[in-house]
């Protein structure tokens, strides 16, 4: 039992924080804040692309295919000084979705094709999973592939798509056979956003970004070789893409920082002359919060540990969706509740060159917190996340 | 970064857990609880035998030299079998004392009888006014010769009537509630003076109300400096916190598969009450306490030897716990049903325990505002 760092491990952080001294200023100005629609697709890109260029971008993949061939310990200091930098992070869908699934189960032809274009960020993918009937049930889902010569004629519609804006691809599980049970008729496709038939609709969210998309499929023609694996076996593939890399999820790092700003937001903010956080009621929450998160950074590094020697993260890892979201979700809820009056204004509704009124600190707030609400709702909401442990786990 | 135990370590899990399972079996614990002393004390000397008692004491004086990592592994043990020996205020704080402060001929005469079983401590820092405060004295201790004279009443001393010795904090100088001014000693517990009032206690244990008169305690008794006794019972303290955290986390997870099994064999409405959903999401929670209280645990344990962070490591374990072992208790309660209320079944004496691991050294709101300082 030893908490301590190598001294090989120590120089690697020392590494890797030098590489992101040098590479934060270079950065557009937009990464540093934190809501995600405020940022342009260049924006999102100027950073894996400085990381592709280090040859850091996919820090999960094998080295044949591109990573940098780090252990579990290496990635785990990668990001705790990204958070601690408050750099940003890169978006998972080509990265830890659907290039893991094209080294696993595609072809030659396909990683080929694929798996460069995913590390150097010339492609954009995003995830055709849910649907309007097919959410927490996304077996049931209902976007039908119908085989014609060379290729699958594709009908139906995908929603919740994250960023489908800026996408070039999307991976998409689709019915290919409606007469089985709906686990086993179900097929992995990739498909070229640019394909004539797709429509790309914005939804817009709580805290008014245009974050998520509904992808709508007419008659859209799919050559065969853009399937992964066999026909039918999509939900395996699927399956393997939703526990892959769990352990990122609990986002430790990132939440304590974030709990830092807290604490200075409410050293700012005043009752009866008294800084926020000196008044009982306040820091009573903000210890709670803290100390909740410093038990989940155990349970995070105790999986890791696991991983470390070889384990693969099982449904143990329920814990760190369930718990990171919940603790995410309350530090927005406090930030939210600290600026007082200040969480009023509607940043959005404001000029491009208008400034919002109050402190700094205070722009952001209440979005952050009607957005956050998504946390655990996605990924398999924290229900579902519950039913895997009492079955899984729990033998129930 | 290795979280792992050592073969030591893990021989060491498997022998206690081998003698409990086989030796200290509930219907045993239910008898001897509630006999007229309240344990039996062939477990204590047996305890001995297995090393325990010297396991975290240091080697020139009878011990075994292990680390915090060996107490938390004991104790997760206890915890699960509801052990009531006292071993923390004998063991952890009694030898933890005397170790890290004690004179030579102290830690001479004490250690090794630690080690052996012979001597068994309890402390008694808690008075009636104070609730966790452990800087509020009334109790005084004033210098006369080479003796210091003890006066005052102590509240609730936990394992207090097996004791032979008390670790009795006491004012030496300064107001009531002032950091300053708080010294440590060593008690005979059979010394003119000390009168104790023996009760059981919910949790199975015993516990004593203890009178000093004009106690004579040598001076030799007076463990560290006069006056700077503060610094040693908050390190004594934070070290059994992390101790019963331990032991906690034992209790939990026995209460988290009782209640699992419970549910497996339970039948309602035709089926397995623990097809359903409403009652499988609570034992997840209970399931996700369980492991957030094994994590503060290890965070805890691991932090003690570090000065700058080993308070606020405890404190936040002590609210960790508290809360999960609260949620833990209630929701095995709640899910054996009619069952979980009976003084029958063994979930609701460790719903007790947990209860009352939460109060001692301070409730949730005592570490939460500590942690917050």
């Amino acid at each position: 039992m030893d908490l301590t760092f190598s001294p090989e491990e120590e120089a690697f952080r020392a590494e890797v924080r030098a590489f992101i001294a040098e590479a934060k200023p270079s950065l557009p100005k937009a990464l540093g804040a934190p809501e995600l629609a405020t940022r342009t697709k260049d924006d999102y890109l100027a950073w894996h692309k400085l990381l592709y260029k280090k040859g850091w971008v996919a820090p999960i993949w094998p080295k044949e295919y591109g990573g940098p061939g780090w252990s579990v310990t290496q990635r785990f200091i990668f990001n705790q000084e990204s958070a601690n930098a408050e750099m940003p992070t890169t978006l998972p869908f080509g990265l830890s979705m659907v290039g893991p699934v094209i080294f696993t189960f595609g072809n030659d032809a396909q990683k080929k094709k694929y798996l460069p274009r995913i590390l150097s960020g010339e492609d954009w993918w995003c995830q055709g999973y849910s649907e309007p009937g097919a959410g927490s049930d996304l077996a049931n889902l209902r976007t039908k592939a119908v085989r014609e010569g060379d290729h699958y004629i594709v009908n139906g519609q995908k929603t919740w798509t994250t960023l489908a804006q800026y996408a070039d691809w999307i991976f998409c599980l689709v019915r290919t056979d409606p007469n089985v049970k709906p686990q086993e008729g179900i097929t992995f496709l990739l498909i070229d956003m640019k394909t004539p038939g797709i429509t790309v609709k914005p939804i817009i969210v709580l805290d008014g970004a245009h974050e998520v998309n509904d992808v709508f499929f007419d008659n859209v023609k799919v050559p065969v070789e853009n399937r992964v694996g066999e026909e039918n076996k999509g939900w395996t593939y699927a399956k393997f893409l939703l526990v892959h890399e769990r352990t990122g999820i609990a986002g430790t790092a990132r939440s304590k920082k974030a709990v830092e700003r807290l604490k200075e937001i409410a050293r700012s903010e005043h009752v009866d002359g008294t800084p926020l956080i000196e008044t009982d009621a306040f820091s009573r929450k903000v210890a709670e919060l803290e100390i909740e998160l410093s038990a989940l950074e155990f349970t995070e590094l105790r999986t890791l540990a696991q991983e470390a020697k070889g384990h693969m993260a099982g449904p143990e890892s329920s814990i760190l969706k369930i718990r990171g979201t919940e603790i995410q979700q309350r530090i927005t809820e406090l930030t939210e509740e600290a600026v007082g009056y200040y969480a009023f204004p509607y940043e959005r509704a404001l000029g491009a060159n208008e400034y919002p009124p109050g402190p700094d600190y205070a722009a952001g707030a209440a979005g952050r917190y009607f957005n956050m609400r998504k946390a655990s709702i996605y990924g398999g909401s924290n229900e579902i996340q519950r039913n895997i442990i009492a079955k899984a786990v729990l033998g129930l | 970064m290795d979280f792992s135990f050592t073969e030591e370590q893990t021989l060491l899990r498997n022998s206690v857990a081998r003698y409990l399972a086989d030796n200290y079996k509930f219907e045993d614990w239910r008898k001897f609880t509630r006999s007229e002393t309240g344990r039996d004390p062939r477990h204590w000397a047996q305890f001995a035998e297995l090393g325990l008692l010297a396991a975290p004491l240091p080697e020139a004086h009878g011990g075994l030299g292990g680390d915090a990592l060996s107490t938390m592994i004991v104790m997760e043990e206890f915890g699960r079998a509801l052990v009531v020996e006292p071993y923390v205020p004998t063991v952890v704080i009694g030898g933890g004392l005397i170790d890290r402060a004690g004179s030579d001929a102290m830690k001479e005469e004490f250690l090794p009888r630690i080690a052996s079983g012979e001597s068994v401590m309890a402390f008694a820092f808690a008075e009636p006014q104070g609730r966790f405060n452990l800087a509020d004295l009334a109790t005084s201790a004033k210098k006369s010769g080479g003796n210091y004279v003890l006066s005052g009443q102590k509240s609730v001393v936990l394992g207090a009537p097996w004791a032979d010795t008390l670790i009795v904090t006491a004012r030496t100088s300064g107001g009531q509630r002032d950091a300053k001014g708080v010294s440590v000693f060593l008690v005979d517990k059979n010394a003119k003076g000390v009168s104790c009032r023996d009760f059981p206690t919910v949790d199975g244990n015993r516990a004593s109300e203890i009178t000093f008169e004009n106690v004579e305690v040598p001076a030799a008794r007076l463990i560290g400096a006069a006056d700077e006794g503060l610094a040693l019972i908050e390190r004594a303290t934070d070290d059994a916190i992390a101790a019963h955290a331990a032991e906690a986390t034992g209790a939990m997870k026995m209460l988290v598969d009782a209640t699992v099994e419970y549910s497996k064999t339970r039948k309602q409405f035709g089926v397995p009450i623990g097809k359903f959903q409403a009652l499988q999401h609570r034992m997840v929670d209970m399931f996700v306490n369980y492991e957030q209280a094994v994590s503060i645990t290890l965070m805890v344990t691991l932090k003690l030897a570090d000065d700058a962070e080993r308070a606020k490591a405890a404190s936040a374990a002590k609210v960790q716990i508290g809360r999960s072992g609260r949620f833990v208790g209630q929701g095995a309660v709640q899910v054996h049903g009619g069952m979980g209320m009976t003084d029958e079944l063994n979930v609701g004496h460790y719903f007790k325990r947990l209860t009352m691991l939460d109060t001692l050294y301070g409730n949730v709101d005592h570490h939460l505002k500590r942690y917050a300082a």
